[in-house]
């Protein structure tokens, strides 16, 4: 160790290689990638799914599943000590303690059976050796510096009595307990609401300058870039395309990739269809609420009111946009529309009210009102066949004879976009952008009126996201279609809706034309949304919940 | 056949141990089918007089091959092997005991020892054992693969019902089968044994009474699982029926569990045959069945020859139809099965692997 030379920055990658074993073959998940941090910087690795950029970051704290993972060249230098293949014990005074990181799903890296006290006390007994008594008031000041309100309160409690937000703080004090050089922070909001995520963004940026601490940020969000990072690499199929500062890059960006990815964001404007067009869909004070039921009788002692009167009409051509943070009702009132959650309140379909009717009686409505829901991996059966999951509602409906279906499921799949050969191939050789293709092409073939899109962008990546709203833009305007568009991306919800609704806790906040809500928003909650969303920035008010 | 089927057979046939085992109950199952064509007491075939009989197939008096007596001709007595001999010419098994012919020309009492004569001698009663052995086999084979076919049948519908429609049916059906599982079933065996003379169907419709449990908890949590996803969501959307969207998109899921399980449970349902058998319990008495020898070998330890080929028998068929279940379990494994399609197919799939990879972290 003795023999290298001092190293001049922070951390540095050369060359790192990352390949998967799986059976006969390898991938290459990571092709030679370098780059450098120094002291108290911020790093920004940005990249589509599968580029490689988580893997690069868990290799630097070598958390990869190996030997299933392994490196065939390549070095991490963390100051002077090399970690690519360092011993355990070497890397156990590293990880925690001089590097932290912090991952992207605050649900799943806590401990559910472990109070926050102790998850927090567990780094500091380990790397500090802190007495019970320090490492308790340690914690508290931990809490207190990521902005967990009531932090005496929290101490005693378990992952799931926080929210989302509360759960990163959680995340990041954890980090923070042993003042790290280095933080790595893997996609550290995507699975956060807007304003919480612009809550934490203001949390790092201000932790980091407090300690001077340097940040190596994995993200796929060019906003959460531009906000955050001194420079950026841009990662693409296991290498880095383009290293620049930050500035440079948005201004000036040089490599095609990097272009591509700039121009990726939704653009486009929803169309003008005539505003007096009739009424497709319309609901007037929907009631979705669920009983609470306490004691041994199970007595219903109240209700989670996920829809609380809601006035919705769609007029033919036209795209509602429903926007809200998670927990505000927008997917429980799409499903209500449709009848696939039981509700209270008219609806009315073409003019009929459609609430209380048999199942068997909506059955024949069906083909007229679909659905495409956010995740495209979920949403298709993996058993059947592209032709067959898009064939099936043919069936089901009985139209046409089977020489008809298939003619009917081929021109489906080349109007989004998809060679008609792919009816015979199988959802798991698709990608996320795909599969939404044929997600669409489903609700499609049967010629519907209505269909509710259920954030059909969001488990996507940006360059996809764009081509879906051109493609669900594109197939609007032909088929003179009704959208009931919910999603939490307001970028994605500007270039489609010709109206928008905001939500909160089941109610309608503000609702107007999309060109006035984003303009001149009335409601303070609609303008804290806007900003978290547009500009991510944290707006401290009432209306925005921690 | 789809990429999904043809990696799982090549994941099937990557599992030597399983494959070759797999190879080898078939053929011998096989061979067990045909039992009466290779352990029996009548001969295949008999030219006499120029004509040709299928004793096996067909019942002759002794009078068709000029004996006194109108009765179903013994071939086996030397007296009518004489007669057909003397005109004729028959064609013999190459065991020539049937699982209930009686050798009476031992040359010492029963149980009698291996020889030349009774491949692995005789039971106390004077019987080949390698005849009952094939018979025995056989008849627990079928036993166990019916037992299995309609348990599972009834254990996937009562699961499917159970999670597809979840609350209160589940409810109350999960209390049922709590307290069903809870009856102590050997002694309802006994007793109920006790009562009717116990035949094939109705030893196997007592154990299906309580069998079918065995596959309700797995199913019942793929139907859970599964009736909360997108794709069962939008099925329901497109206006399919619930048991559309039960058979079509839910059961092809839990039928991966359940045919992992299958070998397993026909393991199970052998064992049990066996063990009622053993206990006297079992299939009426001369039935052919490996518990009954083995109670003999028990009973005559005397005569190692009894216990070892019951134990030996069994010991080999079980383990044939465990190494069966592992390979089966393998194939179906998800993760070698997905983890092996991802190298398989190049480009876009390379990214989808990625992106799971991505998720997994």
């Amino acid at each position: 160790m003795s023999l290298m030379p001092p190293n001049p920055d922070l951390l540095s990658v050369r060359g790192l290689r990352v390949d998967f074993r799986s059976g006969a073959g390898a991938t290459q998940a990571v092709k030679g990638v370098s780059f450098d941090i120094q002291k108290g910087e911020t790093l920004a690795l940005v990249g589509e799914s599968g580029s490689g950029k988580s893997v690069t970051a868990l290799s630097i704290l070598q958390l990869l599943p190996y030997p299933m993972a392994h490196h065939p060249a390549g070095s991490i230098r963390f100051r002077d000590t090399e970690l690519l293949g360092a011993e355990e014990r070497t890397l156990r005074q590293v990880r925690g303690n001089r590097i932290a990181m912090i991952f992207q799903e605050p649900m799943t890296s806590l401990n559910p059976l472990h109070s926050i006290e102790r998850q927090i006390n567990e780094t500091l007994f380990l790397h500090k050796r802190l007495s019970a008594g320090a490492a308790r008031a340690r914690t508290l000041e931990l809490l207190r510096l990521v902005g967990l309100p009531d932090p005496e309160k929290r101490l005693t409690a378990y992952p799931h009595e926080l929210s989302g937000g509360q759960r990163q703080r959680v995340m990041i004090a954890m980090a923070l307990a042993n003042e790290p050089d280095l933080l790595i922070a893997d996609e550290p909001t995507t699975a956060l609401d807007v304003t919480i995520q612009a809550q934490i963004l203001a949390l790092l940026k201000d932790l980091q300058s407090r300690f001077g601490m340097a940040l190596l940020l994995i993200t796929h969000d060019l906003g959460v870039v531009r906000k955050m990072a001194d420079r950026v690499c841009v990662m693409n199929q296991g290498e880095i395309v383009e290293q620049a500062k930050v500035d440079d890059l948005f201004i000036r960006p040089r490599h095609a990739y990097t272009k591509k990815l700039l121009s990726a964001e939704p653009r486009g404007n929803p169309l003008s269809p005539p505003e007096d067009a009739a009424e497709v869909m319309a609901a007037d004070r929907l009631k979705v609420h669920f009983p609470i039921k306490k004691g041994l009788l199970r007595r219903t002692v109240g209700h989670i009111k996920a829809v609380d009167g809601v006035d919705v009409a769609v007029r033919r051509g036209h795209t509602v946009g429903v926007v809200g943070e998670s927990g505000s009702g927008k997917t429980t009132l799409g499903l209500a529309l449709l009848r696939l959650h039981a509700s209270e309140g008219a609806i009315r379909f073409d003019g009929t009210d459609i609430q209380g009717w048999q199942p068997k009686r909506l059955r024949g409505l069906r083909r007229e009102m679909q659905i495409v829901f956010q995740d495209p991996y979920g949403s298709l059966s993996p058993r059947l066949s592209v032709g067959q999951i898009i064939g099936e509602g043919l069936g089901i409906h009985g139209i046409g004879d089977a020489k008809e279906r298939e003619a009917m499921v081929a021109r489906a799949l080349e109007e989004v976009g998809l060679p008609p050969e792919a009816r015979n191939r199988y959802p798991h050789e698709f990608s996320g952008g795909q599969r939404q293709r044929i997600a669409i092409a489903r609700a499609l073939v049967l010629k519907p009126k209505f269909v509710v899109l259920d954030e059909p962008t969001s488990a996507l990546d940006m360059s996809v996201q764009a081509q879906i709203v051109d493609l669900l833009r594109d197939i609007q305007a032909r088929h003179n279609l009704a959208y009931l568009f919910i999603s939490h991306d307001l970028r994605v919800v500007r270039a489609l809706s010709s109206h928008v609704m905001v939500m909160k806790d089941g109610k309608v906040v503000e609702q107007g034309p999309t060109q006035r809500i984003f303009e001149e928003p009335r409601e303070e909650y609609t303008r804290a949304l806007l900003a978290a969303a547009l500009n991510l920035e944290a707006v401290e008010s009432p209306a925005v919940r921690t | 056949m789809t990429p999904l089927t043809r990696r799982r057979l090549a994941n099937f046939k990557a599992n030597r141990r399983g494959f070759w085992s797999f190879w080898i109950f078939l053929v011998l199952f096989t061979v067990s089918l045909g039992a009466e064509f290779i352990a029996n007491d009548k001969p295949l075939l008999i030219e006499y007089e120029n004509h040709y009989y299928w004793p096996v197939f067909q019942t002759y008096p002794e009078t068709t091959f000029g004996g006194e007596f109108e009765t179903e001709t013994d071939y086996r007595d030397p007296y009518v092997r004489d007669l057909i001999a003397a005109k004729g010419w028959m064609v013999w098994p190459p065991i020539p005991y049937s699982y209930r012919t009686i050798n009476y020309n031992l040359p010492v009492p029963a149980p009698a020892p291996p020889s030349a004569d009774n491949w692995l001698g005789t039971d106390d009663q004077g019987r080949d054992v390698v005849a009952r052995l094939i018979y025995g086999f056989r008849i627990s084979v079928l036993f166990g693969l019916v037992l299995t076919v309609f348990s599972s049948v009834i254990g996937v519908a009562a699961g499917a019902v159970q999670g597809y429609f979840g609350g209160l049916t589940d409810l109350l059906f999960q209390r049922f089968i709590e307290i069903w599982q809870g009856l102590p079933t050997l002694f309802l065996l006994i007793i109920l044994a006790s009562v009717v003379t116990p035949t094939f169907w109705w030893l196997l419709g007592l154990l299906l009474l309580f069998s079918w449990t065995s596959l309700v908890h797995v199913v019942r949590a793929e139907f859970l699982r599964a009736r909360n996803l997108d794709y069962v969501r939008a099925a329901k959307a497109l206006g399919a029926g619930d048991v559309t969207i039960m058979v079509r998109h839910v059961l092809p899921n839990a039928m991966v569990a359940t045919l992992t399980f299958m070998p397993f449970i026909l393991n199970g349902s052998i064992t049990t045959l066996t063990a009622l058998d053993f206990l006297g319990f079992g299939l009426p008495p001369g039935s052919p069945s490996l518990g009954e020898l083995l109670a003999q070998g028990k009973a005559n330890l005397q005569a190692p020859w009894l216990g070892l080929t019951a134990f030996f028998v069994l010991a080999i068929m079980l383990s044939l139809l465990i190494f069966i279940g592992e390979a089966v379990r393998d194939a179906f494994d998800p993760r070698k099965t997905i983890a092996q399609m991802s190298t398989a197919l190049p480009g876009e799939a390379a990214a989808a692997t990625a992106a799971r990879k991505e998720a997994a972290e």
